[in-house]
Order: C-alpha cells, then sequence, then structure tokens
C-alpha cells in the first residue's frame, strides 16, 4: 500500500465505554481502514493508537480531522489525527 | 504498533507539542525585489506590492494545511525580501517612508505578522540608497506595523563601520522617542548585525540576502520546553551527558522543522532554503532558555557558570540539528533575548543577570544583545558604544552578533517596559554611566582583524 496515505488518530483522556466505538464508527463512515490498535493506561489516563490508512477516505483530511475532534469532545477525550510522516521523520532516518 | 512507530514514540511527539511548547516558530518566505527597483519611486513602490501579494498569496493557507497534516504548530508565517537600500536606490528618493508602507500593506494583504528587509548593508560604508533607508528608519518603524528593519554595520572581512555605529545610536533614541506611546516598540523592530546571515528566518533580522534564488523557503524551529524536558530528566549526569541529551532532542526537533520546510517548499513550488536550528523562548513558562541553564545547575541565569553552560548548550543544538537537516543556515543556536524569556526576565528582576553578564554570553551564543530594555535617558552615545562592543564580538569571533536595544522613554533602572505580545516585557537594566563619546565621535572604520586576512 502507499505509505504517504497514513496517518495516526492518537485518543487520550480518562477511560470509559464506547471510546473506541465512537472513533471506529467515525473512521468507517469515511471509509478509513484501520490498520493497527494499540491501547494502554498510563496513569489513569487511557490512550489509544490507531494507524489507518486514508487511501480510501471519502472526505478530506481537514473535515475528517474535525468529526473526530468533535467525536471526542462529545466522549470526553482528547483525539488527534496526524500524517504518519511527522512521526516517522521525527524519530527514523 | 507496526514496526514503524512505536508506541513511546508517538507519544513523546505529541508531548512535545502538547505539554513542551513544542512548535515551528516560523516559516518564512523569501522574495527577491531586485526586479522591482525603477528610477520612480511610485512605480517601484507599485512592482513590490504586486511582487509580494503575487509570491505570498498561498504561504497562510499552506502553511495551516501543512499544521493541520502533522499537528505541529506553525506559530509565525513571515516574508523577508531583499535589501530595501538596494530596492530604492535607483529611484534617488531620499524618504524612503513609501516603500515601508508599501511593505506594510502587502504583508498585511498576505496575512503575515511581519516583514523583514528594509534593511542595509554598510559594513563598509554607505551608498545614497542606504543613506536613504537608515535615514527613514525612525518613521518607518513609527508608521508601519509589520515592516522590520536590520542594517549591517560590521563583518569580519571588512571590520566595523563607526559611523553607521555612530548614527545608528541617534537613529535609536529618535525611533524611541517617536514609539514613546508603545515602550518604544519601534526599537524592538530593528536590529543591527555584525556577520548578519542572508538566510535567517527569524525576526526582526530576516532579510532575504542577495545571494539568494529569485524564491527561498526558510523555517525556524524552536523548542527550548523540550530541551528543558530532556535535562529534568538527568538531574545527576556529568555535562557530557548533558550534551548528549541535547543533541538527541536537537535533532527530533530539527528532522520535524527539516519535513514541514520540504512539505510547505514543495507545495508553495519554491525552493527549500535552510532549517535554522534555534532555540527561540517565549514567556510562557518553561519555554525558556534561562531555564534551561539553570536546569544544568545554576540558581539564576547570570551567575558564575552560565557562559560556560549556554556555550554547551549553543553547541550542542548545532550539533544534533546539523545532522538532521541536509541544509542548516540561519543564526541557528540559542537565542537569548532578555523580553521574550521568562527566565531571562526573572533573572534581571532578581538581580541575577547584568549587563555585562549578558554581554559575555552572546559570546557563546547564536545572536546577541536582544530584546532588552536601557534607561530612557541613556545618551545615543552610549548605545552606539553598546553596539561598538557587541559588533566588536561578533567580528574577532567570526559569528553572528546582533542588538536589538530599547531606550525605554521616561524610564529608570528597575522599571519594566511592555512591548506586547510576542515581544514580551523587559525589565530596564542599569548602564555603565562612564562616557564614551569622544571614542564614538572618532567615527571611521575599525579595520579588519588580521584573522579576515586568510586568503
Amino acid at each position: 500500500m502507499d505509505k504517504e496515505e497514513r496517518a495516526i488518530v492518537t485518543v487520550i483522556g480518562q477511560d470509559r465505554v464506547g471510546i473506541i466505538s465512537g472513533v471506529a464508527t467515525v473512521l468507517a463512515e469515511h471509509n478509513v481502514n484501520i490498520l493497527d490498535i494499540s491501547q494502554t493506561v498510563l496513569q489513569e489516563f487511557f490512550t489509544m493508537m490507531m494507524v489507518v490508512d486514508l487511501k480510501g477516505c471519502r472526505v478530506d483530511f481537514n473535515r475528517l480531522q474535525q468529526e473526530l475532534v468533535g467525536k471526542g469532545a462529545s466522549l470526553g477525550v482528547q483525539v488527534q489525527l496526524q500524517h504518519a510522516d511527522i512521526f516517522r521523520y521525527m524519530h527514523r532516518i | 504498533m507496526t514496526a514503524l512507530f512505536s508506541s513511546s514514540e508517538v507519544l513523546e511527539t505529541i508531548r512535545m507539542v502538547q505539554a513542551e511548547n513544542l512548535d515551528i516558530r516560523t516559516v518564512t518566505l523569501g522574495i527577491s525585489l531586485r526586479d522591482c527597483a525603477t528610477s520612480d519611486l511610485n512605480t517601484t513602490c507599485h512592482r513590490i506590492y504586486d511582487k509580494v501579494r503575487r509570491k505570498a498569496e498561498r504561504l497562510v493557507p499552506v502553511a495551516e494545511e501543512i499544521e493541520a497534516r502533522f499537528g505541529i504548530p506553525i506559530v509565525n508565517k513571515r516574508i523577508a525580501v531583499t535589501p530595501i537600500s538596494l530596492v530604492g536606490e535607483p529611484s534617488g528618493a531620499e524618504d524612503y517612508l513609501p516603500l515601508s508602507e508599501t511593505l506594510d500593506r502587502a504583508a498585511a494583504e498576505v496575512g503575515v505578522n511581519f516583514v523583514g528587509g528594509f534593511s542595509a548593508l554598510v559594513h563598509k560604508g554607505f551608498t545614497s540608497g542606504d543613506h536613504a533607508l537608515i535615514n527613514s528608519l525612525p518613521q518607518a518603524l513609527s508608521q508601519t506595523e509589520r515592516v522590520c528593519a536590520s542594517v549591517n554595520v560590521g563583518t569580519t572581512q571588512a571590520g566595523l563601520n563607526m559611523d553607521a555605529i555612530r548614527t545608528l545610536g541617534l537613529i535609536i533614541k529618535e525611533t524611541a522617542r517617536l514609539t514613546a506611546h508603545q515602550g518604544g516598540l519601534g526599537c524592538a523592530k530593528l536590529v543591527v548585525f555584525c556577520n548578519a546571515p542572508e538566510d535567517n528566518p527569524f525576526m526582526a533580522g530576516a532579510f532575504h540576502g542577495v545571494g539568494e534564488p529569485e524564491c527561498a523557503l526558510n523555517v525556524g524551529v524552536s523548542g527550548p520546553g523540550v530541551v528543558l524536558a530532556a535535562i529534568r530528566q538527568h538531574p545527576t549526569a556529568d555535562l557530557g551527558t548533558i550534551a548528549t541529551v541535547i543533541k538527541n532532542t536537537a535533532f527530533k526537533v530539527t528532522r520535524m522543522g527539516e519535513l514541514v520546510a520540504r512539505e510547505v517548499s514543495c507545495r508553495l513550488g519554491v525552493p527549500f532554503g535552510i532549517v535554522d536550528l534555534s532555540l527561540a523562548p517565549t514567556t510562557a513558562q518553561g519555554d525558556s532558555v534561562a531555564e534551561i541553564l539553570e536546569s544544568m545547575g545554576l540558581e539564576r541565569c547570570g551567575a558564575c557558570g552560565t557562559t560556560a553552560a549556554l556555550a554547551l548548550l549553543n553547541d550542542a543544538v548545532k550539533k544534533g540539528g546539523a545532522m538532521a537537516s541536509s541544509y542548516v543556515g540561519g543564526l541557528s543556536g540559542a537565542f537569548i533575548p532578555v523580553s521574550e524569556d521568562s527566565g531571562m526576565i526573572r533573572a534581571v528582576e532578581e538581580g541575577a543577570l547584568t549587563l555585562p553578564k549578558l554581554e559575555a554570553m552572546t559570546a557563546v551564543c547564536s545572536v546577541g544583545l536582544d530584546m532588552f530594555a536601557v534607561p530612557g535617558d541613556t545618551p545615543a552615545e552610549v548605545i552606539s558604544a553598546l553596539i561598538a562592543d557587541e559588533a566588536a564580538i561578533g567580528m574577532v569571533n567570526k559569528k553572528t552578533t546582533a542588538v536589538r536595544v530599547i531606550p525605554a522613554p521616561g524610564m529608570k533602572p528597575g522599571d519594566v517596559v511592555e512591548v506586547g505580545g510576542l515581544l514580551g516585557r523587559a525589565p530596564v537594566m542599569p548602564v555603565n554611566n562612564f562616557s564614551p563619546a569622544a571614542f564614538v565621535a572618532r567615527g571611521g572604520r575599525i579595520p579588519a582583524p588580521l584573522l579576515a586576512l586568510n586568503n
């Protein structure tokens, strides 16, 4: 697959029911495929990361970002969508 | 996580941005205005306005796209232009205020907060355009909002132009007088350089040098907070280890700058110039170069040991950053502006940091005596002599030095001048009261040092 389409969704906040489902629903509605998920609980904070593929995404990056942030707000957690290059570039040569 | 992305690395990046104030401090588009010079000032102004608008119209929207894409704030979007003394000279005009007003309007039109390059390079002497520009500085700086100015008064190769330095003492005083209602704000937009870099993206000293291409995209990274957090994790490590910690951090910060620079330049269709690996503080708590020095074990910035700690920091930032970018340039090091750094402000207010110590620090930092205030009644020749001292440090050490001083109108040591916004607040520092007047009045040129004779 085309690596350039990879992005990372991070969710940070208080753990509660429905976080993964809420975020995954937004992604599915726009045909965004989830490639990988991991989650940890650090000092009572729920941290989830998803590697997603935006290749088939039917809305533009900003719109998807806004919807995810909005979903996060309704769940009481902070959601971010960032292009994967930022992580690759910062930590890899 | 897939092998490409480790959870700890992803979290580290997010922590750097959210908790440690990591950002891209500036994306600066350099634009050559050489083809705008004409024999008529009005025509020159029209050409400048059209060209800046045309070349920079997509800068802000593209930078905002990249901010969203990577989740990294780009704090400032700016423009640097060819030194205006060169562009205005063929017009024969003696008043360059219309040129500064044109730049101000064009900058507002494309949505950038500063445009740099109302500048003259006079390290060896003046042309008519240089005179016109320098004489226009007080009016230009008091009547425009976004225009930044700089004058290069010396180089290691040419020596110091003491006539220019004498004149600039007067110009700075006059600029403070004309902007007295804003605490002398005009002076915060004027940098006096020795060995000015031609590709520096940071204001107020940015200009698009004569050796630069038609357009170039230069990026200034930042990240004092990230370095501070990294050092605090090693409270007892020896200084060699601290240098390594700083290098590792500077590497990561610079990689981010490199990525942003490449993406923005690609989308704008403009060549990528350089990444400037500077630690640029802000007044936000923890985003302070002074606090980095204190985190190495100094009770306050300004204590004995401060110069050594700053030398270590400045060098480690360069070493880490140089590996991370294909083109490094600009000033690249640690900035120590007083008014823009909460730790520096505190150090001055508590009496830990004095002007002589600040001057010593500039011998090992990336720029110079920056954003500090002196009493409003400081004579022009004292300001000139202060500039001469700082320029001499740059000339002899083959490095950039600069002075950006605010003779705070009506203020005395202990008062605090509020410059506002990113420029912060500057506690007024006492200045040596013995007079350098006769020395400054001599004028002439201080010859280039022996180390300039290296051909």
